[in-house]
């Protein structure tokens, strides 16, 4: 017991200051910060930066309308091949750097604005879902009991199917068209969230801050929300991340197989679909379409990928 | 002086559901029939092996939870009874401090922030006093102003006791629960917490629950402590009493089981034979019957009351009848 009083006396109120040296960062900087330090975060962000350039410039940067119907205004072939003027193609002719689609549309400027379409396609079903999905799945882990049992039950029997299966049942359902796929899509990727959050919830509020918060007289509200659910968020936002790649893949193949997006929407997936027959003799009306969703997919993915190391404060310098 | 906390024949038992229908399959007392009081200004130790309903209690004293049965008294005053946990208006006079600094701040905010919750739940004052309040717990705790800006990650174990000792004692709470605020430090740390509560303690006039399975550190900052053995109290007795005349065979194989740091004055160690049994099938009687070596008979089939032997409160037979060799 001496050696207690010893130790503690003189040291009781000398505290090293050790780790408070600067100015407090804010913990958004912190994460911004390793967000730029990986690489995968790095490519990420450029790709969607790009992508979301092009979305807003569209109008600007393309050089037709999306729409427009090139025969009788210019002297184009239909499904005619690419033609670059830096690439040697003859100056007298109109430039197409992505050809001529089956429509006689200019397939350039077709894809630019597609961007504009599978972003708010990713954007709006992972909003969807996600709220939804959180929701549900606080609730359940919350709360727990026989709600929990309730939600995750049905949660598990729509993840019973395929989800593009189901997708494509909801949508013949409803009937096709791109907002019931987007609402197709939402259902089919709600449970993953709901999934998540629960079982982040659940580990989230047995941590003595959630208990802190509690003994101090915390509504119940107040700990869901100001407690469990900001602290259970990182995997959520990484899976929100990655699922708007699984979104605009899955918009793509239901508009592929006609029941998205309808022609004449420029959307890569019926751009894909409806030209699908022409892969061998048109190769670029597939290529361009494709290589624009695989690029978008990439961006996501990449910075879902960057985004996971990030938000974990604890990860610092 | 008068009773600040009293509890009252409190039980505590979780249920083991299975399945859909949610069906109980089983329970586990973790807290059985303990009563006790706390004096104003005075601290109450609680020891005990793990798993032994310590924390269990401490959680039911700050309101996590209800007790099963019984009753709490706080101030004379019915603040908890069979399935009502404590009103949380109650939360500003009782608080609490836990065993570990690292899950015990919310790691998404400023600490300055978190030690401010308690302000902000119970709607005291604006933001600017908030702030002020703030700064003067931190300097009361020993830190400097500039740390309500940063985040938990940035604090070492000890800091960041100090700051969840800021944020208990925001409320000014008549009442403090320390649940083992010392077993996840340094030695060294450790007697830094245990002297700043020591000096609070004087300076608010605070009334003390440590839990610690530390009997030096009880020794040193408890008045009374109370010995508990698969969720029993089986020995409450002043500090004093109980290291130098301890009655329970349960509570004198513990202090044997101190270290002494001296090479000469090796105690007798009394060793304790079988395993702690599984408080989900506790024995009959006596708890602590298939391990004490004074057990007889009766230990096994009637579960024994708390008698007064000396200053003690002790639960055992063997005692009541004179059984046991003086410590």
């Amino acid at each position: 017991m001496t050696s207690l009083n010893n130790a503690s006396a003189a040291a009781a109120d000398a505290i090293a200051e050790e780790g408070l040296i600067g100015d407090p960062v804010p913990l958004w900087k912190q994460t911004w910060k390793r967000l730029l330090r990986k690489r995968s975060g790095q490519v990420g962000l450029i790709i969607i930066g790009l992508l979301l350039l092009i979305a807003i410039t569209a109008p600007v940067i393309a050089p037709y309308d999306p729409n427009d119907v090139l025969i009788g205004t210019e002297h184009v072939k239909r499904r005619e091949a690419p033609c670059v003027h830096l690439l040697g193609c003859d100056i007298n002719r109109p430039q197409h750097i992505m050809g001529i689609d089956g429509n006689s549309r200019d397939t350039f400027s077709r894809v630019l604005y597609g961007t504009r379409v599978s972003l708010m396609i990713g954007l709006v079903t992972v909003t969807t879902a996600l709220v939804s999905g959180v929701l549900l799945g606080a609730i359940a882990g919350f709360f727990g009991g026989i709600a929990d049992n309730i939600i995750m039950r049905i949660m598990d029997v729509i993840l019973g199917f395929p989800s593009l299966l189901l997708a494509i049942a909801i949508v013949a359902v409803l009937g096709p068209g791109i907002v019931n796929a987007l609402l197709a899509i939402s259902i089919v990727s709600m449970p993953a969230y709901a999934r998540v959050t629960r079982a982040s919830v659940l580990s989230v509020k047995t941590l003595d801050f959630v208990s802190a918060t509690r003994a101090l007289g915390g509504s119940p509200a107040r700990i869901l929300f100001r407690r469990v659910l900001p602290n259970a968020l990182t995997p959520i936002v990484v899976l929100a991340t990655l699922g708007i790649a699984t979104a605009i893949l899955d918009a793509a193949g239901l508009s592929f197989l006609g029941l998205g997006a309808q022609p004449p929407m420029p959307e890569w997936g019926t751009m894909l679909g409806t030209e699908k027959d022409q892969v061998f003799s048109a190769p670029h009306l597939v290529f361009f379409p494709g290589i624009a969703i695989m690029l978008t997919v990439l961006g996501f993915n990449l910075l879902g990928d960057g985004l996971r190391d990030a938000l974990d404060p604890r990860l610092n310098t | 002086m008068s009773a600040l906390l009293e509890l009252r024949d409190i039980k505590k038992s979780f249920a083991f559901r299975k399945g859909i229908l949610q069906r109980v399959v089983g329970q586990v007392n973790a807290v059985n029939n303990v009563s006790l009081t706390i004096e104003r200004g005075r601290t109450l130790g609680l020891v005990g092996e793990s798993g032994c309903g310590k924390s269990t209690l401490a959680r039911i004293v700050v309101g996590l939870f209800p007790p099963t049965e019984g009753e709490i008294l706080f101030d004379g005053l019915q603040i908890a009874g069979a399935d009502i946990p404590i009103d949380p208006k109650f939360s500003r006079r009782i608080q609490i401090i836990f065993q570990d600094p690292y899950s015990s701040l919310d790691p998404r905010l400023p600490i300055g922030d978190s030690i401010a919750e308690g302000l902000v739940i119970h709607g005291i004052g604006d933001t600017k006093s908030r702030r002020k309040a703030v700064l003067d717990i931190l300097a009361l705790v020993g830190l400097p102003p500039q740390a309500a800006d940063r985040y938990p990650h940035e604090f070492s174990g000890g800091q960041r006791q100090r700051i969840g000792i800021a944020r208990a004692l925001i409320l000014e709470p008549e009442f403090l629960v320390c649940d083992e605020p010392t077993s996840a430090l340094d030695v060294s740390v450790q007697a830094q917490i245990l002297n700043l509560l020591k000096r609070l303690k004087g300076r608010l006039n605070l009334t003390m629950m440590f839990i610690s399975h530390n009997l030096a550190v009880v020794r040193h900052i408890a008045d009374d402590v109370m010995v508990m053995y698969l969720g029993h109290a089986v020995e409450v007795a002043p500090v004093n009493e109980l290291f130098t005349t301890p009655r329970h065979p349960y509570t004198r194989a513990l202090l044997s089981a101190t270290p002494i740091a001296d090479p000469d004055r090796r105690g007798e160690r009394i060793k304790l034979i079988g395993e702690l049994p599984s408080p989900l099938n506790p024995p009959s009687g006596c708890p602590f019957h298939p391990r004490c070596s004074y057990a007889y008979d009766r230990c096994k089939t009637e579960l024994p009351a708390m008698i007064t032997a000396g200053g003690s409160r002790v639960a055992c037979h063997a005692v009541e009848a004179g059984k046991l060799p003086p410590a």
